[in-house]
């Protein structure tokens, strides 16, 4: 087994005085895909978000335990927010393009960054959206409104914007929900194209897909993580009573 | 009386009251129209007043009151927009910023007669400013401030959370989150909020009496240093502005035709503001346009 790239121990998270996440222990392998599930309100988009500090933004959150992202406490009082977040990119639910060209949207995190070589940015642009698997869609309209394009493709872009930025770890919160089945399963497949290039975590509340593409799968209730284990053995023979009530549909 | 004929009753009450309003608006804008647009030539626009002879214009008020509202912008606009962004982006929500929010209420219905009054004992008396289009300018700050801030906390507002937060993701910090991302999706309607808010200084006159001074002495519009009294560009000079002159020349006009001066004045103040109007609109939809899609 690869090295650890990113561990939680002991993680409680508090909106307030409501205990939303209750002592999550996980940790996450270099590389490949881990889908997080379980029902809604379980706490897994909320445990999503303490991964590249994105609760930091909702007033009244307290967390403890610790998060460690090679090694380096991720709430330590010196840490970076965001650098972390460089290295730890995150896609939405609802797609949010920038209002800008689809060129721009692409190359926004590193221009700001300072990095001014058309020739470079233009080889991000193409290998970022060729990574999210959108570059022949959109490739004659590069400098147009990413706001026209449909919501798959807008998806993709978000995805191909993370990239850019080169991270290490990608955080997906339920990429797929707001879309129709055919962008779901051309996200699907960028995913599985990814899977070996970064360390990818996506929460999903659907279990066909987390079954076709992850390689290990996380079921959350209550804000505890019940069990964790190589997707094949959560779905065909998961050793908590639980996961399998979930998984078998009888709540959920 | 069944729910149908209620219905009908509300519907038609409302739709007088509407009618109501659009006929006064549309009498009001029709009369100033009507007896101001045939006293208006080349020569009312340009030329400057005239206190006892007939013939005069308003070219000069006119001048003045473009470049009061152009100053009274650059003070305004920066302070507006930092209080904007700190207020919607940064504050949480405490007694600080209820405090500030409050504060802006209370001005923003201020009467501006004694914002004028106040200008005139501040920057006019106190810091000796004198009736000076600089003192006219702070005045109208004050007077505008409120309205701009709320404006653009209202345009920030527009704007989704899930930008700021695909900013934040993508590693940006909150300033260029901010400054990259939501000020230039919120320009356009920051944009209108402006022109709309400078339609409302253009012809605000009760705030000025008592601080840009209600008289216009002759400007050369070939001097350009500011530093003459004469120069157009000279802030320390008194400046009567359009507004201001049409409220003078009714109180106290002296010259044979003040009431056609008076009504040309009206027609140049209302077309202005018109002028306004359509132009933030039209500008914010092409802004709009190019913004986003580069």
């Amino acid at each position: 087994m690869s090295e650890e790239i990113l561990t939680t121990q002991d993680l409680h998270l508090y909106y307030g005085e409501k205990e939303a996440l209750k002592g999550i222990n996980l940790n996450f392998t270099d590389k490949g895909i881990t889908a997080l599930i379980g029902p809604s309100g379980c706490g897994k988009s909320t445990y999503l978000r303490t991964l590249n500090r994105m609760n930091d933004l909702i007033p009244n959150v307290t967390i403890t335990g610790t998060i460690k992202f090679k090694g380096q406490d991720l709430y330590a009082p010196s840490a970076d927010t965001v650098q972390i977040r460089k290295e730890i990119g995150m896609v939405f639910q609802q797609p949010n393009p920038f209002p800008f060209s689809i060129y721009d949207n692409v190359i926004y995190g590193l221009r700001i960054a300072g990095e001014k070589d058309k020739e470079k940015l233009d080889a991000v642009v193409e290998k970022s959206l060729r990574q999210a698997a959108v570059w022949d869609e959109v490739k004659d309209h590069l400098h147009e409104s990413a706001l026209a394009l449909s919501g798959g493709q807008q998806q993709r872009v978000c995805i191909a914007r993370v990239l850019a930025v080169s991270p290490e770890i990608i955080l997906l919160d339920e990429p797929t929900s707001a879309l129709d089945p055919v962008s779901s399963s051309q996200i699907e497949a960028t995913l599985l194209n990814l899977r070996h290039d970064y360390t990818i975590i996506i929460v999903t509340h659907n279990l066909q897909q987390a079954s076709r593409i992850a390689d290990r799968t996380a079921f959350f209730m209550n804000g505890e993580l019940i069990e964790v284990d190589q997707t094949k053995n959560i779905f065909m023979n998961p050793a908590q009573k639980q996961t399998e009530d979930y998984i078998s549909g009888r709540f959920g | 009386m069944n729910s149908k004929t209620q219905n009908k009753i509300a519907i038609g009450t409302l739709y007088g009251v509407a009618g109501l309003v659009v006929l006064i608006l549309l009498a009001l804008l029709g009369y100033i129209l009507v007896s101001g647009l045939p006293q208006l030539s080349w020569h009312f626009l340009t030329a400057p007043a005239k206190a006892f002879l007939k013939g005069g214009g308003v070219g000069v008020q006119l001048y003045n009151s473009f470049y009061l509202l152009i100053l009274a912008m650059l003070i305004s606009f920066p302070i507006a927009l930092g209080a904007a962004i700190y207020l919607y982006e940064y504050a949480r929500d405490n007694w600080v910023t209820t405090t500030i929010r409050t504060a802006i209420e209370i001005l923003s219905s201020l009467p501006s007669v004694v914002v004028g009054l106040f200008g005139f004992l501040f920057f006019v008396v106190k810091l000796r400013l004198g009736f000076s289009i600089l003192s006219g300018a702070f005045a109208l700050t004050f007077f505008n401030l409120p309205l701009l801030t709320r404006s653009i906390e209202d345009s920030l507002r527009t704007i989704d959370l899930s930008q700021r937060e695909g900013g934040l993701a993508l590693g940006l910090s909150r300033w260029e989150t901010i400054t990259r991302v939501i000020l230039p999706a919120a320009v356009p309607s920051i944009l209108t909020g402006v022109i709309l808010s400078a339609g409302r200084v253009f012809g605000e006159a009760a705030a000025l009496i008592y601080t840009a001074g209600q008289s216009a002495p002759a400007l050369d519009f070939t001097d350009w240093n500011p530093f003459n009294i004469s120069s157009p560009l000279n802030p320390m000079r008194p400046a009567e502005t359009l507004a201001v002159h049409i409220w003078k020349i009714n109180s106290e006009g002296i010259m044979p035709d003040a009431k056609a001066i008076s009504s040309g004045s009206s027609a140049v103040l209302v077309l202005a503001i018109l002028i306004f109007n359509f132009a933030a609109r039209y500008l914010g939809k092409r802004l709009y346009k190019r913004l986003t899609s580069a």
